[in-house]
């Protein structure tokens, strides 16, 4: 019987610390080797911290939202053997603790007494220790087995090691029980329920298996006429204090910087990409060469490949600003970022190397990175290093919007919505397909002309899309 | 003949109707019910209990023919007995009397006004009901159809002569020395094995491929085992062709035996020497013959789905209200399950809607019981309905031969089955099938209405000795720690 001190693992490049922004465990689960104990986020990427043994957590080293140095111990586990500390107390008392004030129980340096219980809780300290209760691997299956047996609802999903619970209870505010999942209720209640004129799908049940009780129509009898009523305005007096953790944390960063110290000018064209859209039709209608896998072309490869060749003429536009050394590191290589939103928030996969990828492989890449954004599977080294940004919003472009530069880039290209207009062509009104872009510049480090001439030079390539590819 | 105003008019004095209007007049609403025959539809008539009535009567003759056979391992001799199955018949009319005159009694207690006769729609407020004394018009605000269901006809095989509905056959004056069933459902082998144990050679012409196909061949084995045991032959995925008669088959007898002939599995014709041929190929609402037309209601499809006027039975909303304002639809007419205690639901419900009370329906099981040998019993979800929800279940199962009071009554066949899902142990559907087990359906269609997770059942004390003990085991079984397994 020892005890294992799990510690941050350097979980990418030069990161110094990480920001906890999630537990999957809680003191007095038991853990299997592998299980994921914790995800940590560090610049743009997410880690998940595995676990290197089995185990029952005794203590956990941070609350989330804290920032954590590498190196600092997070979790102690108390595990079969030896484990990895000689001595506990001393090793944690003198373990960096990012915020000792938030320490949420304090170590127990002796073997814990509360090995038998898949459930026990800093509570039961006080139980009778045993020594055949020692947890070993065996004894790990013999307690998760014991605790899928008596789940609350609360640990909806307990798995084999007694990891993760999901709670099938929904937060307040939110619908009380998944779609399409009928309330649960006894006759009485369902008949007390119906002469009072309550849907019960609207009613959370706080008894087992989220069963609905008297005392949960008194609840929400009690909540007032404003919740059961279901037409009409009512006052909303809730405030929901929302902590800013995570992803939505680096964004705001971010933005903070790029807004407070990078002087934005934003010039928005208007492009006609009549020819563009009939030549992305057409090659998108185009019979696949056999084996060949084309992914199917948006208008982004075309505009990325259009920036590459504008670039060439300025590179000026494709580099990082160091404002405090003073200094433009100007890039040979064209990464470009692309503004992604996802479940989370918005994360910007760069696709490295633009100058070297045909349309084609533009368009793969995208594809991959826009996917792995979305599943959250992108690498931290796939989230950074932009040299120059786009960012689309697609079909909800809007007619111009005013980009926010990706700090510390000097340049981001937005993208608007492509509609029909009625364009004069000297002559008369042709229909076109015509589309905005809004582009922020650095204005320290960009003149108006540049940026100008950056962006015309862009128009000139999209009109005219045999341009991009001539050589 | 003066008309009769009426608020509520209920069509049908079957469970569904006779319920309705019993509620109707507890509420005080004017209620008038319309029936052509007896009160108490199929069910009290010629159904369940009529069938119960047999099926006792045919256990009772088999126990002691057992004892006679001095097999008994009770140790119990007895003279072989014999059967008045006309006096038997006697017996099962005066319970069916008692209880019709009951229903008669309850309805009149109600203040219902009945009216005997046979009802057409006028429209869908109006109803002329052909009476003894003349055509009675009866207006009313509301119109409950319960006309409920008849016998499903085959047309090579109508009934008449040797072949017999399910009310016939529960009218037999003699046990048919042979007797042949159409269709192997739980009519069928009700009936089917009531008639072996009372003596009949019987056989069970079944298409599907199995006997009781609505049920999972694990729940229906032991049923399939008892019907070996009693000689009764099943020809599965055999098709009834029509009448056969033995003498033109020339097997050399009088030329006066009938027969059926049949299609088997492998394509051969074969003849099933019948002295009676029982069809219960199912049963179909009664929708004809009462000017339904008139009102042309929107029809719907076995299981209520069907696209309009696509099926044959009636289309109701979770109230039973039917497409037209004001007419209710109760019972089988209205599709399946057509069970005599759905219906009785549906008619207590509609009467509470009719006094303006908020109703509709709730209900989470309509159990189903087969009154076969050994007894089935089913509510909720069956474990691959539990799994077409998507979600992990676990199911526990407990065999009766593990039960101390099952052997006590040499019931040792079947067992009780549980289903429940994996994450909350919430429980979704239970299953028996054993000696005596219908009398578990109250235990189950209460544990699935209160929303029982399997530790609800596991913590109840079920009384010592009980087969419904089997019931509790089921539940700790399926959470791992049965005791006596």
């Amino acid at each position: 019987m020892g005890e294992h001190v799990i510690k941050l693992p350097d979980v990418g490049e030069g990161v110094a610390e990480a920001e906890l922004v999630e537990w999957h465990v809680k003191v007095g689960d038991l853990v299997r080797e592998d299980a994921v104990l914790a995800a940590v986020m560090t610049d743009k990427a997410t880690v998940e911290i595995p676990s290197p043994v089995d185990g029952e957590i005794l203590w956990l080293g941070a609350e989330i939202g804290d920032t954590v140095a590498i190196g600092s111990p997070i979790v102690r586990l108390k595990v079969a053997g030896e484990g990895n500390v000689k001595d506990a107390l001393q090793e944690v008392e003198e373990g960096a603790t990012p915020s000792p004030e938030r320490q949420r129980s304090t170590p127990t340096p002796s073997p814990s007494p509360q090995g038998g219980g898949g459930r026990a809780t800093a509570s039961k300290v006080g139980a009778k220790p045993t020594l055949s209760s020692s947890v070993d691997s065996k004894g790990i299956e013999g307690v998760g087995a014991a605790a899928t047996e008596s789940p609350s609802p609360l640990r909806g999903g307990v798995r084999g090691g007694g990891t993760a619970p999901t709670s099938r209870v929904a937060a307040p505010g939110g619908a009380p029980r998944p779609e399409g999942e009928k309330p649960l209720a006894s006759p009485a209640i369902r008949l007390r329920a119906r002469e009072a004129g309550i849907d019960l799908r609207q009613v959370a049940g706080s008894g087992p298996a989220g069963r609905i009780g008297h005392e949960d129509i008194d609840a929400f009898l009690a909540r007032g006429p404003q919740v059961a009523r279901t037409s009409g305005l009512a006052r909303n007096d809730a405030i929901e204090d929302i902590k800013v953790i995570g992803l939505r944390r680096k964004i705001a960063e971010k933005m903070a910087l790029a807004k407070s110290r990078i002087p934005h000018i934003t010039y928005v064209e208007e492009i006609d990409v009549t020819a563009l859209e009939d030549l992305r039709a057409a090659l998108n209608k185009e019979k696949r060469p056999a084996g060949a896998e084309r992914p199917k072309l948006t208008l982004l490869p075309f505009l990325m490949r259009a920036m590459v060749r504008a670039i060439a003429d300025q590179p000026q536009l494709n580099a990082l600003f160091d404002d405090e050394a003073g200094i433009i590191h100007q890039h040979g290589g064209v990464h470009i970022g692309i503004a992604a939103q996802t479940p989370s928030g918005l994360v910007v996969p760069v696709v490295r190397h633009a100058e070297a990828r045909d349309i084609w492989d533009c368009a793969a890449e995208l594809n991959r990175l826009a996917e792995a954004a979305k599943s959250g599977t992108a690498t931290r080294d796939e989230l950074s290093g932009s040299t120059i940004t786009i960012t689309s919003l697609g079909a909800m472009g809007g007619v111009a919007t005013t980009p926010v530069i990706n700090h510390p880039e000097v340049a981001i290209v937005g993208v608007n919505k492509m509609m029909v207009r009625p364009v004069w062509d000297g002559t008369q009104f042709m229909p076109r397909k015509m589309m905005n872009l809004s582009s922020s510049f650095d204005h320290r480090v960009i003149d108006g002309w540049d940026a100008a001439v950056f962006v015309q030079r862009i128009k000139t390539l999209l009109e005219t899309p045999a341009l991009i590819f001539m050589d | 003949m003066k008309e009769i105003s009426c608020k509520l008019l209920v069509i049908g004095a079957g469970p569904g109707g006779y319920v309705c209007a019993i509620r109707a007049g507890q509420l005080g609403i004017d209620t008038v019910i319309v029936e052509a025959g007896r009160p108490g539809g199929t069910c009290l008539n010629v159904g369940c209990i009529p069938s119960k009535a047999l099926i006792h009567a045919a256990e009772e003759f088999e126990k002691v023919a057992h004892m006679a056979s001095g097999k008994s391992p009770l140790g119990i001799s007895a003279a072989p007995p014999s059967l008045d199955l006309a006096k038997t018949v006697v017996w099962k009319d005066g319970i069916v009397s008692r209880l019709t005159n009951g229903i008669a009694g309850l309805l009149k207690k109600a203040k219902v006004k009945t009216v005997q006769g046979w009802a057409t729609f006028r429209d869908g407020k109006t109803v002329e009901v052909e009476t003894e004394t003349g055509t009675q018009v009866i207006r009313a605000e509301t119109v409950v159809i319960a006309t409920g269901s008849a016998p499903v006809e085959l047309p090579f095989l109508p009934f008449g002569g040797p072949v017999i509905s399910s009310t016939e056959a529960l009218a037999l004056g003699a046990v048919p020395k042979r007797l042949a069933v159409v269709g192997g459902g739980y009519i069928g082998l009700e009936l089917g094995i009531a008639f072996a144990k009372l003596g009949a050679a019987v056989t069970v012409v079944e298409a599907l491929p199995r006997v009781l196909a609505q049920y999972d061949a694990e729940l229906t084995r032991p049923v399939v085992k008892r019907l070996a045991e009693l000689g009764i032959e099943v020809m599965t995925g055999a098709k009834a062709k029509g009448l056969a008669s033995e003498g033109q088959a020339g097997k050399g007898q009088a030329g006066k035996g009938d027969a059926l002939l049949v299609e088997t599995a492998d394509g051969k014709n074969a003849r099933v020497a019948a002295d009676k041929i029982l069809v219960t190929v199912g049963r179909k609402p009664l929708t004809e013959g009462f000017g339904l037309e008139q009102i042309d209601l929107d029809m719907a499809g076995k299981d209520g789905a069907g696209k309009d006027g696509a099926g044959k039975f009636i289309r109701i909303d979770d109230q039973c209200r039917t497409s037209m304002r004001g007419v209710f639809a109760i019972g089988d007419v209205t599709g399946e399950p057509m069970l005599a205690h759905r219906a009785m639901a549906q008619g207590e419900m509609v009467a509470e809607i009719v006094a303006g009370h908020k109703r509709s329906w709730d209900k989470r099981s309509i159990p189903a019981i087969c009154f076969t040998d050994p007894e089935l019993v089913t509510a909720g979800l069956s474990p691959e309905e539990a799994k077409a929800l998507g979600g992990e279940i676990k199911i526990g199962q407990f065999p009766f031969a593990a039960n101390g009071r099952a052997m006590t009554k040499l019931g040792e066949e079947g067992f009780v089955r549980v289903v429940a899902r994996a994450d909350n142990h919430l429980v979704l559907g239970i299953q028996a099938v054993g000696q005596g087990v219908s009398e578990l359906s109250a235990a189950f269609g209460l544990a699935l209405e209160m929303g029982a997770r399997l530790e609800d059942i596991a913590g109840t004390i079920h009384a010592h000795p009980t087969q419904g003990e089997g019931f509790q085991e089921a539940a700790l079984k399926a959470l791992g720690h049965a005791l006596h397994v």
